[in-house]
């Protein structure tokens, strides 16, 4: 794996970046919604946050082209400067062209929206899959808890670029396969974030009520340990979108993400890249600056949502 | 203890076996290592001597098997590109990355939980909020574009300090390492750093939010009411507190770094074991990329086990094979 | 604070300099690939052999221009058809002091067969020497079972290795440098895998004197770390200059940049295999086709007229390629003149896949890895765009060398991107590789993953390669080429253009095999 990978494993330690919180704020959202106001860093945030993603939602209308459809693109228009016009149609790049001809300003917008597209899926997706083994195994306990955490183990050493390459090898190319390769990544941190603050949750009272009362036991996990443990989860997995933007640029970077006809965010990166040498730098310069942007936003909104949903720091 | 023990080292084992039996099928599913290192002029008996010689005649559960009986008495196989003990490669690069390692570790801590300190006491001050609008950089960035824009700056413009490679090394304990020479040092400092950055800015936000949950506790009001000076206050009712959660991520970050520092190496062309793992996947050089796990794993294990240790050590609550120790 | 920082930096910097500043006859040269062994025998591979030739030398070298010239043999000639001789030079010592003669010759051809574990063995080139006959200490004849006339091209990769130090010597004892002995200009003095290659000079090298003394090859396999080394006075040459940083060097005084075109040529493979449309190759709607329309000459023809080849050679290889017409470009034997690179015409294009029935084109998918070639993936994602203007519809899926060859190799792509280097300098072995008809069983067409298959062409190529007179060969072979490329066999798209980038005060003679010796880097006075 690599170093963007490996923030995914230390932002979630076990029960540790999030105290298991008690049981979740039952205010209003009104509340809510003023204590995270306080903030006007947090604000600004929100404010770029949805100025991004309404970018990337309207990527197809606001374009001044369409960078995936290749008939628009012509090499001959390839890594002009910003603001230079086009040879062939007069049109004016903004932002510049990369090496293809494709114009960075549509680039950026398209890319920004498999970026987000990739991050937010593969997150929810891992989080699935990570939040059930990890309650069945804080709950079961026993050879269950055993199997899952060895597998987590397991699935810890082994390093992301071995688990694209066989998936790429085995899948192909695409969209839908990188998201898989995430979640393949991702999902063992989940279920070890998970584990260790469903095992602080089981102690309590409650669920031990839950169980004398003889509830059935997929009951007391679906409505007693799962609403417990959702808080921190919910705000790791804010800031986890970030990460799993950040390792698909750096697979990108090794050859190993989507079709380069199709470039996300981090794959206009890791194109430009080999230009930052030679003075060409709008290539990278610009895709990297709207990673950075989103990557910004989603952390000053994801950090401000943790404090208010902390019910211990609003007091 | 002793059964505690015993026991994590039987599951190790088990995901040792379940670790290479995974690279045997994943190789298998990638690609023939032969197409990659037989010249593309050969013939067809060329080709076929060249599978023999490496073994890639058998079958797959057969070519395992001998693998598993080898490394039973030591042996993880020969590197086909280079001929060499696969371990032996791994093992010659493993002091250059755990350096690297141990550096940026050194870096975060020593700048990562003073800052997440100041910034957790003054959480709406100038600083604080400055400090943690700073802590989002260092993951908003992908590492190999950071490195480069190190590289471009300390080396290329103002040439300070050496682009690439690890610098002179004097042995240490019979190990080789680079940081007691200046030489060393200067070619440390940038793959360290860089490694650093996101570590560092991880172990602000950790130690700022265990310091906001610290003093909200009662015994550190009390131990303000007290009268106790904040130096004191925050030294050890505070720092203590937030121990364990910074170890534990200390620790899970020391393993992967040293795992999978291969961005940075491959940059800095740092002679470590990330970059012999990159091309050792590129080639699908099979026994190397078993031989490096299998250390990884150790590695892991042993870590794991210290931090449980520390844990224990640091709060005495916390028994050795308690589930609520958290750590697998 | 930070002045504090400043300062120690400087301070370790300016340590660290003067330890390693580089002294008159010192240099350091940036390697893109790593070196495997340094076993002569152990990998034929083209890193290995680049810096091998520094340390061993074979009987017979090829200059600059790939031509063939005395090495260690001062003269070879034909006795009959199935006899080599050849007179060894006198006067070679190796680095140990002791003599070269033709024991040691003898002792080389029995050592390359069997070199245990080599993933890619020099047998194929020694394979057809069924005889070696020791005429004198400096004559030596080699039989053949047929009549062999690469033998000189083939012993141009063999290097002779020391009797008196190879016999019994391991693969490790050429690492450790205990066998390295060889004639050439530099001694082994420190081999570190993936990492560096230290030399010292020879002083009593049979070929004179050489500038330099020590001479350290670094491996730098990222481009840009090998861009930054050079920039920053840490190396003094590299070579394979990305070529997105090849304008900048260019303009910069404190560098220089030589450039030559290579053997390489980046082609495509047009996958006829199948009696249906191959993998990846489907009508607009993604519906099968009945017939594999890669049969059809007129589409071949019109695929690679569609390429422009010069837009890719300008604007995506900064200039440093050349659009090829066929696997080598002509000034090498065996080529043709009259075959010239096919002109960008889309509608001639168009009208072309109108007349074999495609009025309206059809879709593919265009394979290629992306760290192999260079700029591999851009040129993949240019031809795709050059497609869309004649109504074929282009995806690109490009990956890593590792997962692309074994599934080219297996004919899982209808339309290959692909590359070869045509070690043999001469055009013959090229056309039997990859488009003589596939029957790896007599050698012939064991790349021709396209399964092209042109009974005319085969019996001309066959007739070609057993002829003895050069000249007379490389007429026929010439002959061959323009029958297969006038068929758009495969759609031959560029010769690479090696570059390479020196400091400053140097200079470097190119090569066109590619290897980086410093025997071709002279101090510029």
């Amino acid at each position: 794996m690599n170093e963007a990978a490996r923030e995914v494993a230390a932002v979630a330690p076990p029960g540790v970046a999030l105290p298991a919180a008690s049981p979740a704020v039952q205010s209003p959202w009104r509340r809510l919604a003023a204590d995270f106001a306080r903030s006007r860093l947090a604000m600004a945030g929100l404010v770029l946050l949805v100025a991004i993603g309404l970018c990337a939602l309207l990527a197809p209308w606001i374009s001044p082209q369409n960078p995936y459809d290749l008939a628009q693109l012509d090499v001959m228009d390839s890594k002009l400067a910003p603001g230079e016009a086009s040879v062939t149609t007069g049109m004016k790049h903004w932002l510049g062209t990369d090496d293809q001809g494709r114009d960075m300003l549509s680039a950026i917008f398209f890319g920004l929206r498999i970026s987000l597209g990739v991050g937010i899926a593969s997150v929810a997706f891992a989080l699935v899959i990570g939040l059930v083994l990890g309650l069945a195994a804080a709950y079961f306990g026993g050879w269950v808890d055993a199997a899952v955490m060895r597998v987590v183990d397991l699935q810890l050493s082994f390093p992301a670029i071995l688990i694209a390459l066989i998936l790429l090898a085995v899948l192909g190319q695409g969209v839908g396969k990188i998201i898989v390769a995430l979640v393949t990544v991702q999902w063992a941190y989940y279920a070890r974030t998970v584990r260790s603050s469903a095992l602080v949750e089981r102690q309590k009272e409650y669920v031990e009520a839950a169980e004398v009362l003889a509830l059935s036991r997929v009951r007391v996990v679906l409505r007693h340990l799962l609403p417990n443990c959702l808080p921190p989860l919910i705000v790791v997995a804010t800031v986890q979108v970030a990460h799993a933007i950040a390792l698909e640029a750096t697979l990108s970077f090794l050859g190993l993400g989507l079709p380069i006809t199709e470039p996300s965010l981090g794959l206009l990166i890791s194109n430009g890249f080999q230009y930052m040498l030679s003075g060409k730098y709008w290539i990278s310069f610009y895709p990297g600056l709207a990673l950075m942007l989103t990557i910004v936003a989603i952390n000053l909104v994801a950090d401000q949502l943790r404090d208010v949903l902390n019910p211990r720091l609003s007091r | 203890m002793i059964a505690y023990t015993l026991r994590r080292l039987g599951q190790s084992l088990l995901v040792l076996v379940a670790m290479s039996a995974l690279v045997f099928i994943g190789v298998y599913a990638i690609g023939n290592p032969v197409e990659l290192l037989v010249n593309p002029q050969a013939d067809a008996i060329e080709r076929a001597r060249a599978t023999a010689a490496l073994g890639l005649d058998k079958p797959l559960a057969q070519q395992f098997l001998s693998f598993a009986l080898g490394a039973l008495h030591g042996d993880l196989g020969r590197s086909f590109v280079f001929n060499i003990p696969a371990i032996q490669l791994v093992l010659e690069r493993l002091p250059a990355t755990l350096e690297l390692a141990f550096a940026a570790t050194f870096i975060a801590i020593v700048l990562g939980i003073p800052l997440g300190l100041v910034a957790g006491l003054r959480p709406n001050s100038f600083v604080g909020r400055t400090i943690m609008a700073g802590s989002i950089l260092g993951f908003s960035l992908p590492t190999f574009w950071v490195g480069l824009v190190l590289i471009m700056v300390f080396s290329v413009q103002l040439g300070w300090l050496p682009p690439n490679g690890r610098g002179e090394t004097v042995l240490l304990f019979g190990v080789p390492v680079s940081f007691l020479t200046a030489d060393g040092l200067a070619h440390l400092a940038m793959p360290a750093l860089n490694l650093a950055l996101f570590k560092l800015s991880l172990l602000i936000r950790l130690t700022r939010a265990g310091a906001r949950e610290a003093l909200l506790q009662d015994y550190v009001r009390f131990a303000r009411a007290k009268g106790l000076g904040p130096a004191r206050v925050i030294g050890v009712h505070v720092l203590k507190n937030i121990l364990i959660p910074i170890v534990t991520v200390i620790g899970l970050e020391l393993g992967s770094v040293i795992a999978f520092a291969i961005v940075t190496e491959s940059i800095f062309a740092w002679p470590g074991t990330g970059k012999l793992l990159i091309d050792s996947i590129n080639q699908l050089d099979r026994p190397v990329i078993v031989a490096y796990l299998m250390v990884i794993v150790v590695i892991f294990v042993v870590i794991n086990f210290a931090v449980d240790v520390l844990y224990s050590l640091l709060d005495p609550r916390v028994r050795l094979g308690g589930a609520t120790a958290g750590a697998h | 604070m930070l002045r504090i920082l400043r300062a120690a930096i400087i301070a370790l910097a300016v340590l660290a300099t003067a330890g390693a500043a580089a002294k008159d006859r010192e240099v350091t040269i940036g390697l893109q690939a790593a070196v495997t062994s340094m076993d002569p025998h152990y990998h034929n591979l083209s890193p290995n052999n680049s810096l091998l030739v520094h340390i061993f030398e074979p009987l017979i070298k090829r200059d600059a221009n790939g031509k063939l010239v005395p090495a260690l043999a001062t003269s070879w000639r034909t006795i009959d058809d199935l006899t080599w001789e050849f007179k060894l030079r006198r006067n070679v010592k190796f680095h140990d002091g002791s003599p070269f003669t033709a024991d040691d010759v003898v002792f080389t051809l029995k050592r390359v067969p069997n070199v245990p574990n080599s993933p890619s063995s020099f047998a194929t080139f020694t394979k057809p020497i069924v005889d070696v006959k020791v005429i004198d200490p400096y004559t030596i004849q080699f039989k053949t079972a047929t009549p062999h006339v690469l033998m000189p091209s083939d012993l141009a990769s063999v290097y002779i290795v020391s009797k008196k130090h190879g016999e019994g010597a391991t693969t490790e004892d050429y690492n450790s440098g205990k066998a390295a002995i060889g004639t050439g200009p530099y001694k082994l003095t420190e081999y570190v895998p993936n990492q560096r290659v230290v030399l010292k000079a020879n002083y009593g090298y049979w070929g004179g004197e050489e500038p330099w003394d020590t001479v350290t090859f670094k491996i730098l396999s990222n481009p840009a770390a090998r861009v930054a080394a050079l920039l920053s006075g840490d190396v003094q040459m590299i070579e394979t200059v990305p070529t997105s940083d090849i304008a900048r060097l260019a303009h910069d005084k404190r560098f220089s940049l030589v450039d030559k075109v290579t053997n390489r040529v980046i082609y495509v493979h047009l996958n006829q295999s199948t009696d249906k449309a191959p993998p990846y190759v489907t009508a607009k709607d993604g519906s099968p086709l009945e017939k594999n329309p890669f049969r059809d000459p007129r589409v071949r023809r019109a695929l690679s007229m569609a390429i422009n080849r010069e837009a890719i050679d300008s604007r995506i290889m900064e200039g440093r390629a050349v659009p090829a017409s066929q696997m080598l470009p002509d000034i090498f034997p065996g080529t043709s003149k009259k075959l010239k690179p096919v002109k960008y015409d889309p509608e001639g294009a168009r009208k072309l896949l109108a007349e074999a029935g495609y009025p309206n084109g059809f879709a593919l998918t265009i394979f290629g890895p992306n760290n192999r070639y260079i700029n591999d993936d851009k040129i993949a994602q240019a031809i795709a765009q050059f497609y869309s203007r004649i109504g074929v519809d282009a995806k690109v899926q490009t990956m890593p060398s590792s997962v692309y060859f074994t599934r080219a190799t297996k004919l899982e792509f209808g339309y290959m991107l692909l590359g070869w280097g045509t070690e043999s300098m001469e055009q013959g072995s090229g056309l039997r590789s990859l488009l003589a008809t596939h029957d790896p069983a007599k050698g012939m067409g064991v790349n021709n993953r396209g399964r092209y298959s042109n009974p005319e062409f085969d019996r001309v190529l066959t007739e070609a390669l057993d002829t003895m007179d050069d000249a007379k060969r490389y007429a026929m072979i010439a002959h061959a080429a323009e029958i297969a490329f006038n068929d758009t066999g495969l759609i031959p798209i560029h010769y690479e253009v090696s570059t390479w980038a020196t400091a400053s005060g140097y200079r470097y003679t190119p090569r066109a095999d590619q290897y980086t010796l410093v025997t071709d880097l002279k101090p510029a006075r």
